[in-house]
């Protein structure tokens, strides 16, 4: 049963040492109220799955910031330049995956499979170390699947009953996710009543969604702006 | 007409009517400006096909390229989640990808992702678009910036994938990959055998139509 809630789901769900999923592709789709929500909760040594660490002291570049990421998963964390200032002091940990790689670690993390083998990054130095394997004399490399103990998503609308519709490029790794967390919170512009959603165009229905919380921080062409 | 404007129209050259074709950042970005938007089909891998460009009046913050710059909506365009555009890229759907490169080698090695000695934190799709496309297309500068060749006889910088490029695009030359080797297939307007030879180390041959086609 889906709770409708606020960022006290924040509060109520994430503890010290979680993994953590975080939606979004730079700061599109990108739950940003949660994220904010997060960075005024006391935890410590979060691993966050995530495609980048937001931006410098923007999303989760914030609660880097903080000191409260002990690993980051993601495939670009270019796009925050204090993540390798962070990872050359000791300070952080850091596990980078090819994007596809990443994607269908979470797809598949969320579809009850321990692991795949993808012909992605075979020999080069992100499969340095790890397990290959020859399949119809093609060379694959054997990738762990991924899991988290919360996942913070966005999508554009959710019914009463936790059924979530996305937006144009703000989807991307939000509907995965949600299929692979524990607990998982999403963080929506728009709440309407269940049964007015076509049923054709909900992306992740609500047997993956525990909390659905109001956004309060949107994208617009401005930036970041609190509604 | 700029170097990089010069390599991208002839990298539009390479592409084929209705061909599903994935831009990398950079030159390849540019590419799109010498193709005719309703014929050719462009996939993006944050999750969308049939990305065109947008008026600035028009953007929407929520519709970006991987570059994570604003795009438009082409007709016909559709959006999908990550791991099935990615399905889309590693399982062979997207026809084209056309990416920059630091280094393509005698093998068709490209290294794209990392200089050793800098921090190595981000690849993005880089090696899923390098081990799936149908057709890779390299578009790059002959040259690095410090003049030092980036088309080399053996990767120094670390790989991103063992598929070779099929066609290196640069200011000065056009190679296809034939018969287990390179193959210099045109001079650039504004250049000659010669210079080419000077800049290039990577092992190739000349056709002679390339010959031809010079001055």
């Amino acid at each position: 049963m889906v709770q409708m809630t606020n960022t006290s789901a924040i509060h109520d769900h994430v503890k010290s040492g979680d993994t953590l999923m975080v939606g979004g592709f730079g700061l599109v789709g990108s739950p940003l109220t949660l994220i904010e929500a997060l960075t005024k909760h006391d935890v410590e040594d979060l691993t966050i799955i995530s495609n980048n660490v937001g931006e410098t002291g923007k999303g989760l570049g914030k609660l880097l910031q903080q000191g409260k990421i002990k690993k980051a998963i993601g495939s670009y964390f270019t796009s925050n330049r204090e993540v390798a200032d962070w990872y050359n002091q000791g300070k952080l940990e850091l596990d980078l995956l090819p994007q596809g790689t990443l994607s269908e670690a979470i797809r598949s993390g969320g579809a009850g499979i321990g692991g795949f083998y993808t012909k992605t990054a075979v020999g080069t130095d992100l499969a340095d170390g790890k397990e290959t394997k020859v399949i119809d004399g093609e060379t694959y490399v054997l990738e762990r699947s991924l899991k988290a103990d919360v996942a913070l998503i966005r999508a554009e609308k959710a019914d009463t009953k936790g059924n979530l519709v996305y937006y144009k490029t703000a989807r991307n790794f939000n509907p995965n996710m949600a299929t692979a967390a524990s607990y998982v919170i999403a963080e929506v512009d728009e709440i309407v009543e269940e049964g007015t959603l076509s049923p054709e165009l909900i992306a992740t229905p609500h047997l993956y969604v525990d909390a659905v919380v109001q956004s309060r921080y949107v994208l617009t062409k401005e930036g970041v702006v609190e509604r | 007409m700029s170097h990089k404007e010069r390599i991208a129209q002839r990298a539009a050259e390479e592409l084929s009517p209705s061909s599903i074709i994935n831009l990398g950042i950079g030159i390849p970005t540019l590419v799109a400006n010498y193709l005719d938007k309703e014929q050719y089909i462009m996939h993006t891998e944050n999750g969308m096909l049939g990305v065109t460009s947008v008026e600035e009046e028009n953007i929407d913050p929520l519709i970006v390229n991987a570059g994570k710059q604003p795009v438009g909506e082409a007709v016909g365009a559709s959006y999908f989640d990550s791991a099935a555009s990615f399905a889309m890229i590693r399982g062979s759907h997207v026809d084209v990808a056309i990416l920059g490169a630091l280094q393509v080698d005698s093998e068709g090695l490209v290294a794209n992702w990392a200089i050793p000695g800098k921090n190595i934190i981000g690849v993005g799709g880089a090696m899923d678009l390098l081990v799936g496309a149908k057709k890779i297309i390299i578009t790059t500068n002959h040259v690095a910036k410090d003049g030092s060749a980036k088309l080399v006889q053996e990767c120094e910088y670390p790989i991103t994938s063992r598929r070779r490029a099929d066609v290196i695009i640069t200011d000065l030359a056009v190679f296809h990959w034939r018969d287990e080797g390179y193959e210099l297939t045109e001079v650039m307007e504004g250049s000659n055998i010669e210079e080419i030879k000077a800049k290039t180390k990577l092992s190739y041959r000349v056709h002679p139509s390339a010959m031809q086609k010079e001055g």
